[in-house]
């Protein structure tokens, strides 16, 4: 008796939640077309022209938001932008979630377009997530500026990308140029389908066939699998199988590291070249001990600098983030606009023995 | 014990009469005017916010606070039927990323929202159905059961959808999900919380049903040698834990259009966070909805409060449930304390049992009376 009783309320329940759902639609599917992305209303409002002879406003109150507190590569990027809004004479505070989810941002903003700020300059978890609260923002005349990682397109004004395809690419074919000279040189990747290094690892080979490469022969592309262990021992295996390597480049963190490691303990050490990706706290001591001359990464304080300047001009009407538009942006000089509103810091930099110490990341 | 009313749903019951019959009166009152502090902190927190922020008491401030919490309000009705069984399901949160990865799944294979939403919500319940069959079948603890398939239904929302996420849903559900009733500020999802709320506190506070749950929480034992059907009652309740964790899920992934295997991590603590504070014994046996309702507004006012304010780090919003948390399980304990000690000095020497101090007839709420 009881149980039929609990059968009905649980039946009521279930009446109520379809209910509720069938009321609001019926017979849609994913091929309907007036499917989208998102609960606020699409039409991003640009405040006006952009009128590039416009100053910079003082004052400016803007909201940076990592991906998530306490992830240390995203706290250089805030470090950089909260830099970026102080020179421009505002205020920058940092407001993050406290886990990485794809919705974990979305209250955190609803909150934030609530204070008001003349900009929020963040780092999307989800591109479409958070596009709706984002959008809403903007037609309340909150400027958005993605960095690092971008949301949907209509979703922001501008995004900063720290560094195309292309330029890690080509940059990794003029590190293997400058460290090995002539001879064989070798790659230590990430996994075997890692989709970054393997895109980077492409445009290198194709860059190599040019001319002024000539006389670099690319002998093996090792997999150390991200794993400081597994790169370890792939590099010494590059270097048995491969007595005449010039040079070993890993386009990876964990592999360069773990491959300096190896040759600054063995007897290739000051034969053979280390070069690649890495960060410079991790590559201090090799640079200092001579293994590695040189490597290459793009600065994440700069990736915020820059963000912050963007939305700075943004902000202040310098700007309305349409192909083509320029301002100026610190230290970094004049920036322009590119296509879909992106910004690309510029080439990584390069870190060597001269200038290593000016970097703490 | 006679604040339930004014909660602003005004649909949680007050059974219980205000009048206290024990000796015990000063403790009692304390204890039973549990609501009674809640609404208290309550008023602290909407004085502290509006100082924090004009923009906290405002109409928008409770449509984004309130809907911001509307996966949590949902997780935390079946939660308090569960805990004041003295069982607890903390796969909540997983069952509901679940719910939402199996949603995007479905939509990328085509298959029409009127057919995903049943099967997620059904996914839910066989989620709940296994859980409780462990619990129930095997007399395995829930605890180590449900941290278990915490685990493993967080996996196989990763093995449905993998790392990507669904966007590109309905916007008839969405605009839905994401939008206010009638012209109001209070947000469609919150209004259907609200029912759900009221069939709750209907089931919990006014059935023989309800009346086994505190039963049963208060001592198992003796529930079952007076004929209760205990196993089968625990059964449903995780059956109803894991369907309405699903539609949860549905609701999250609306109101956001994202459909992902990571949404909702740690979203179990909070809703935990919610029955516990609402005044539900973390023991069983006693605890109202209306309570719950309550502690779902503080803690709602208090995230509000802290994320309106640039200064204050979101950290301190986890500090803050925190420490309520424990507050609200360290008060009784030390209430109860206090009253053996004095029981034991007054009467001469009287067992002591450390632990449970919200033992049955006694609890904050007094509603755990299982003489009935």
């Amino acid at each position: 008796m009881r149980d039929s009783r609990f059968m009905r309320m649980l039946g009521l329940l279930f009446a109520v939640v379809l209910g509720a759902a069938l009321i609001t639609g019926c017979g849609s599917t994913k091929d309907d077309s007036d499917s989208s992305g998102g609960g606020g209303s699409a039409a991003s409002a640009d405040a006006g022209k952009a009128d590039t002879s416009a100053a910079i406003k003082k004052g400016l109150k803007v909201v940076v938001m990592p991906k998530q507190l306490g992830n240390p590569y995203e706290e250089l990027e805030d470090k950089g932008t909260v830099a970026a809004i102080e020179e421009t004479g505002g205020s920058a505070k940092i407001q993050g979630p406290t886990d990485a989810g794809a919705s974990s941002q979305v209250s955190l903003l609803r909150s934030i377009t609530q204070q008001k700020p003349d900009a929020i300059v963040l780092a999307a978890n989800d591109p479409n997530a958070i596009a709706p609260v984002l959008k809403q923002a903007m037609q309340r005349g909150v400027k958005v500026v993605t960095q690092d990682s971008d949301a949907a397109k209509d979703a922001r004004q501008i995004f900063i990308n720290q560094a195309t395809t292309q330029s890690i690419g080509v940059q990794l074919a003029k590190q293997a140029k400058s460290t090995a000279g002539t001879g064989e040189i070798a790659v230590l990747s990430a996994t075997a389908n890692a989709p970054n290094q393997n895109a980077w690892i492409k445009i290198m080979k194709a860059e190599l066939q040019k001319p002024e490469y000539q006389g670099l022969k690319l002998v093996k592309v090792a997999y150390g699998d991200d794993d400081d262990q597994k790169s370890f021992q792939q590099a010494q295996g590059l270097l048995s199988a491969y007595p005449n390597l010039k040079s070993i480049i890993s386009p990876t963190t964990v592999g360069i590291a773990a491959a300096a490691r190896y040759v600054s303990g063995s007897k290739y050490k000051g034969k053979v070249a280390i070069t690649g990706l890495g960060t410079p706290n991790q590559m201090r001591k090799f640079v200092k001990d001579g293994t590695v001359s040189e490597f290459a990464l793009w600065n994440p304080e700069d990736v915020g600098y820059l963000g912050g300047y963007a939305a700075a001009a943004l902000a202040s009407g310098q700007i309305s983030g349409k192909q083509g538009e320029s301002f100026k942006a610190g230290k970094l000089g004049t920036k322009t606009i590119g296509a879909d509103g992106e910004i690309v810091l510029g080439p990584p930099t390069t870190f060597t023995k001269d200038n290593i110490d000016k970097f703490d990341f | 014990m006679s604040t339930v009313a004014t909660t602003p749903t005004g649909s949680a019951p007050d059974r219980t009469p205000g009048v206290v019959r024990t000796e015990d009166s000063l403790l009692k009152k304390v204890l039973g005017r549990w609501e009674t502090l809640i609404l208290v902190l309550i008023a602290v927190v909407f004085a502290i916010g509006s100082g924090i922020s004009s923009e906290f008491l405002t109409g928008e401030s409770l449509t984004t606070g309130s809907s911001d919490f509307t996966e949590y309000a949902i997780l935390a009705l079946p939660l308090t039927l569960i805990i004041a069984t003295g069982e607890i399901d903390l796969s909540v949160a997983s069952v509901l990323a679940l719910s939402s990865a199996l949603m995007g799944y479905l939509w990328n294979q085509g298959l029409p929202m009127e057919a995903i939403l049943p099967i997620c919500i059904v996914a839910g319940a066989v989620c709940g159905l296994i859980n409780g069959w462990l619990v129930t079948g095997l007399g395995l603890p829930s605890l180590a059961v449900t941290i278990g398939t915490m685990a493993l239904f967080r996996g196989l929302a990763f093995v449905i959808l993998g790392d990507e996420s669904v966007t590109d849903f309905p916007t008839d559900y969405t605009d839905w999900a994401f939008g206010n009733f009638g012209g109001t500020v209070v947000p469609n999802t919150i209004v259907l919380f609200l029912v759900l709320a009221a069939i709750f506190a209907v089931v919990l506070h006014r059935t023989p049903f309800g009346r086994s749950i505190f039963a049963i929480g208060a001592n198992k034992e003796a529930a079952r040698f007076s004929g209760l059907r205990v196993n089968r009652t625990q059964l449903k309740l995780f059956v109803l834990s894991g369907a309405i964790a699903a539609l949860a899920g549905i609701l999250l992934t609306l109101r956001n259009s994202t459909a992902a295997g990571n949404v909702g991590t740690g979203f179990e603590l909070t809703a935990i966070a919610a029955v516990v504070l609402g005044g539900v014994s973390i023991f069983g046996g006693s605890g109202t909805i209306g309570g719950v309702i309550l502690a779902l507004i503080l803690l709602g006012g208090i995230q509000k409060a802290l994320n309106l304010d640039p200064d204050i780090s979101t950290y301190w919003v986890n500090i803050v449930f925190g420490i309520l948390l424990i507050g609200s399980v360290l008060g009784p304990n030390l209430a109860a304390r206090f009253r053996e000690a004095r029981r034991t000095r007054n009467r001469g020497a009287r067992p002591f049992r450390p632990g449970r101090p919200a033992a049955a007839p006694s609890g904050p709420e007094g509603e755990g009376n299982t003489d009935a």
